[in-house]
């Protein structure tokens, strides 16, 4: 036997246990496995490192990536370098938190109950809405459960969505909405925002819900005041796909009359990975309360009637309901609910409209910046309201990921090349400018992007 | 301590600042000259203003309200939580993997990219299996993943099949998952023994058949001793057979959910490859299918350019599309890769013996005092009966309340749902012989207690921060937030 620092049995303590069970080895524990399933030695896997040497080996790999550390970024499209306030990772890095499972014994989980609470109440009060539970796997994940969710309650089976939602969300409502049997219809943009006649005349008396995003995949400002009545002059389901920091400073979607609204919490304190794992949250009006998908956190008092927290409304849940559970999600994002409660929590009242107002500032400093010194060659696609991104148009016939290449080069982490999705925007470049920006950097980057087209 | 603990928005002081911003550098604008004002908030969000050191005294003390698997035994059934590494969360947390971005030229991720690949790699040979992605965020997710790629290839041969046949004993993601995937579920009794009863299984099988969805280990604790048969019998009918990994803790390097004849597998690294529970999520659910499943797989996956390079594979015209934002819980997937890297195969191996020995000392302690739901041997897990001790009006969860007084995680109660009272113990291997006999003997204690002095088990738990909570009000007048009622 290999001797392990996660394991603690010794030879002795395998005998005695072995002669407790009346077992001649451990071998005979795996008597009823047929020996014709049987893998005979030792598989073809990556192999063991010692802690020095596994130390080191990742070091390398993770100094293969270039890092928002060594290079500036400008990228965005749905994942953001954000500032992560320093308490956070302490915060999560309390083992009680992360070591823990679900909540389900409600005595001993009362810390982490009690977070998810508050992470419910922060999202009600930054989206508008009425109920939000404890979390889902991201932002797109839970566009498509918004979609499940209309599509059940409507009992009606066409979702609208429009072509300025995240193209990765869009794939993954298709994804899902085969599994469901819905028909899923596009509407296209004009100037970067859902063109509403478009939107007015594909919305029918079968259209269980429409999901628009905002600030959109081009940074751009819906106009949900026009959006709202068009879809509910058809009892048809509006659902909002908002970022959570954006929310510092734009009309929450539940006053602009939001039935569902999501959207994923990465931008509170949630560092990038790649792309996961993030936070996705879920939010919907009062009549919609016992169809949420996911976990839901209520208040409650004990048997003295102090109060405390447990997982509640499960009726609803796959545990219970098995094959008639309205989603099949038995997780949530707990710690990463965490981070974004953290977050809040030290932004407070003032640093959200704060951040969220920093970034508004610089992303349009660096437009006017840009088009002031790029002359004509780099131009502002669209003249729709932007929060902190931007769709920047380059001289016709730039290879943008020929640029980007170049940026790196430079210490940049370009922008997102908008024509890989949207052939019609060849050569535009989705910029995003975060409070982390400075003046120097944003005026470094433009210089550096005007002398490469 | 203080007996109830004030929520966060409770502590806030108008003036209080917890958050450090810089100063506006650029030349500001008024806000309404950049974004037009009926698009602007006419009432900022009522977040609470408290200073740094509130933040970290009242999470500090939340988390001390907590339980985790650093504080004590979790044997909690099903759920494998074994120790959490510590340098798994190290490594997730070096910038070269925390401060990337997916959209980044590929070239400058590429440490990341050789890390995907390996691990799905890993995972192949672990499950036995041709090809893994590492999208699904969950198990959950992967179990729809995977019956999407099964309706899918169905469908690529026009076969309409439309139902997935599941055990009694099964997971209730199984089934939900089936539903979401637009499948109709049939359940099938187990035989007296907890397994497969083969009859049963003929009887229900047929051109209708997509799938059947299996757990083994079952959530009984028991090798599907028939598994050739059964995969011979779903096969014969046209269905494919679908591997639920939540218990892959017991088979590492013995046997090959490959080898046993299915054709698409999930593995929940959250349990068999030690990557936190975070105190519900997130966890990473990768799928892994046999050749002819392939073509339908989530894009893009990782692969490898002829010269060494790795690169984001979207050349998929058969795929299911996408399941997951961008590629999967990296962190989580960053984790299981180190944790794969401190056993190495023959670790692993050792890993799953030592599981199901610690669950084998436990059951035969423990079956004096409980009845055992199916005696033999068992794999990484075991279910008692906390049936004999109703006579003296204790139940399980009284059983589990009870431990809570000593210090104990309890194990899973009231699952599987074939077992009456049940009681799901999942040691894992990394906990001592001492911890083992310690929870043993308390066990022991509460059956005893229970014949004695009923009324102090059925009143648990003493020592916590609260005690029993009412559940039922909670969700009949849901006070589901503290702001907008």
């Amino acid at each position: 036997m290999i001797k392990h620092r996660y394991l603690p049995m010794t030879d002795q303590d395998q005998s005695e246990m072995l002669s407790t069970i009346g077992a001649e080895s451990i071998e005979a524990l795996f008597a009823d496995i047929p020996s014709s399933v049987r893998y005979p030695g030792t598989l073809s896997m990556s192999k063991r490192l010692s802690e020095p040497e596994l130390l080191k080996h990742m070091q390398i790999l993770a100094g293969k990536n270039a890092d928002f550390e060594q290079n500036t970024s400008f990228l965005g499209a749905g994942l953001y370098d954000h500032h992560i306030p320093v308490v956070i990772n302490h915060v999560i890095s309390r083992s009680e938190f992360y070591t823990a499972y679900t909540p389900y014994q409600p005595e001993i989980s009362q810390g982490e109950l009690q977070a998810i609470f508050e992470f419910q109440s922060y999202i009600c009060e930054l989206t508008g809405m009425k109920v939000a539970n404890a979390s889902m796997y991201d932002g797109s994940t839970a566009l498509a459960e918004a979609a499940a969710l209309a599509s059940g309650f409507t009992k009606r089976k066409k979702i609208i969505i429009s072509r300025t939602v995240h193209p990765e969300a869009k794939e993954i409502v298709r994804t899902s909405a085969h599994g469901l049997g819905l028909e899923v219809v596009e509407v296209g943009f004009s100037d970067g925002v859902t063109d509403l006649q478009e939107l007015a005349s594909a919305i029918a008396d079968d259209t269980a819900a429409v999901l628009i995003q905002s600030p959109n995949f081009f940074g751009c400002i819906e106009n949900l005041k026009e959006i709202e009545p068009l879809v509910h002059a058809r009892k048809t389901l509006l659902v909002v796909s908002s970022n959570p920091l954006s929310l510092g400073v734009l009309e929450s979607p539940g006053v602009l009359g939001a039935d569902i609204v999501v959207g994923d919490a990465q931008p509170l304190g949630i560092p990038a990975s790649l792309g996961g794992p993030t936070c996705g949250f879920f939010a919907v009006s009062e009549p919609l309360m016992r169809r949420i998908p996911g976990r839901i956190v209520g208040q409650t008092v004990d048997r003295d009637g102090k109060r405390g927290f447990v997982l509640t409304l499960q009726a609803r849940e796959q545990h219970i309901r098995r094959e008639k559970a309205t989603s099949n999600i038995c997780s949530n994002q707990a710690l990463l609910a965490l981070c974004a409660s953290v977050y809040m929590s030290t932004l407070g009242k003032m640093g959200m409209q704060e951040v969220a107002k920093l970034n508004v500032q610089k992303s349009h400093y660096t437009v006017n910046h840009a088009t002031a010194i790029g002359l004509n060659k780099m131009k502002l696609e669209f003249s729709s309201p932007f929060f902190n991104e931007f769709v920047l148009q380059l001289p016709q016939g730039t290879d943008i990921k020929e640029i980007n290449n170049m940026l790196l080069e430079a210490g940049f982490i370009g922008g997102y090349d908008l024509g890989v999705e949207y052939p019609e925007l060849q050569g535009r470049m989705l910029i995003a400018v975060t409070e982390r920006r400075t003046k120097e950097e944003i005026d470094q980057f433009i210089g550096t992007l005007e002398a490469m087209i | 301590m203080k007996t109830e603990k004030a929520l966060i928005f409770e502590l806030s002081k108008p003036g209080r600042v917890a958050y450090s911003l810089p100063e506006c550098d650029v030349p500001e604008t008024d806000l309404s000259e950049l974004i037009p004002s009926d698009l602007l908030r006419t009432k900022p969000a009522e977040l609470p203003e408290v200073y740094e050191v509130d933040v970290i005294r009242h999470y500090t003390e939340l988390s001390r309200r907590n339980f985790g698997v650093d504080n004590g035994f979790y044997p909690l059934g099903s759920c494998t939580m074994k120790y959490n590494p510590k340098i798994n969360e190290d490594v997730a947390r070096y910038s070269g993997f925390a401060k990337i971005h997916p959209y980044q030229p590929e070239h400058s991720i590429q440490g990341a990219l050789e890390l995907l690949y390996t691990l799905q790699k890993d995972l192949s040979a672990l499950t036995g299996m041709d090809q893994v992605t590492l999208q699904p965020a969950a198990g959950a997710h992967g179990e729809w993943t995977g019956l999407m790629l099964i309706r899918a290839y169905h469908e690529s041969r026009g076969e309409q099949r439309i139902k997935v046949i599941v055990p009694d004993s099964s997971h209730g993601t199984n089934p939900a998952s089936a539903t979401v995937a637009g499948f109709d579920t049939i359940t099938i009794q187990s035989n007296e023994r907890g397994l497969v009863d083969l009859d049963a299984l003929r009887s229900v099988v047929g051109s209708d058949t997509a799938a059947l969805m299996l757990t083994n280990p079952s959530t009984l604790g028991l090798f599907e001793e028939q598994i050739v048969e059964i995969a011979e019998i779903v096969h014969e009918a046209g269905g494919l057979l679908y591997y639920d990994g939540a218990n892959s803790n017991a088979i590492m390097g013995i046997t090959r959910p490959g080898d046993m004849g299915f054709d698409v597998v999930h593995l929940n690294l959250h349990k068999t490859m030690s990557t936190p529970h975070g105190g519900g999520g997130p966890g990473a659910g990768p799928v892994g299918v046999k050749s002819k499943l392939i073509p339908f797989l989530p894009k893009p996956i990782v692969s490898k350019h002829l010269d060494g390079t790795y690169y984001w594979d979207y050349d998929r015209p058969e795929s299911i599309g996408r399941v997951k934002a961008f590629y999967g819980n990296f962190a989580i997937l960053v984790r299981a890769y180190t944790y794969i890297r401190t056993y190495g195969p023959d670790g692993l191996r050792q890993v799953s013996e030592l599981a199901v020995l610690n669950a084998n000392y436990m059951m035969h302690r423990l079956a004096p005092y409980y009845e055992v739901a199916y005696p033999g041997i068992c794999k990484h897990e075991f279910v008692l009966s906390g049936k004999k001790l109703k006579q003296y009006g204790v139940r399980t969860l009284d059983v589990a309340k009870r431990l809570l007084d000593f210090g104990y995680h309890p194990p899973t109660v009231y699952f599987p749902l074939n077992v009456e009272e049940a009681i799901m113990i999942e040691p894992t291997e990394t906990e001592s012989k001492e911890t083992l006999d310690g929870f043993i003997d308390t066990m022991i204690q509460i059956a005893k207690e229970a014949e004695t002095n009923p009324e102090l088990v059925i009143n648990a738990p003493y020592t916590t921060v609260v005690n029993r909570l009412d559940e039922t009000t909670a969700a009949r007048k849901p006070v589901l937030n503290c702001t907008c009622g």
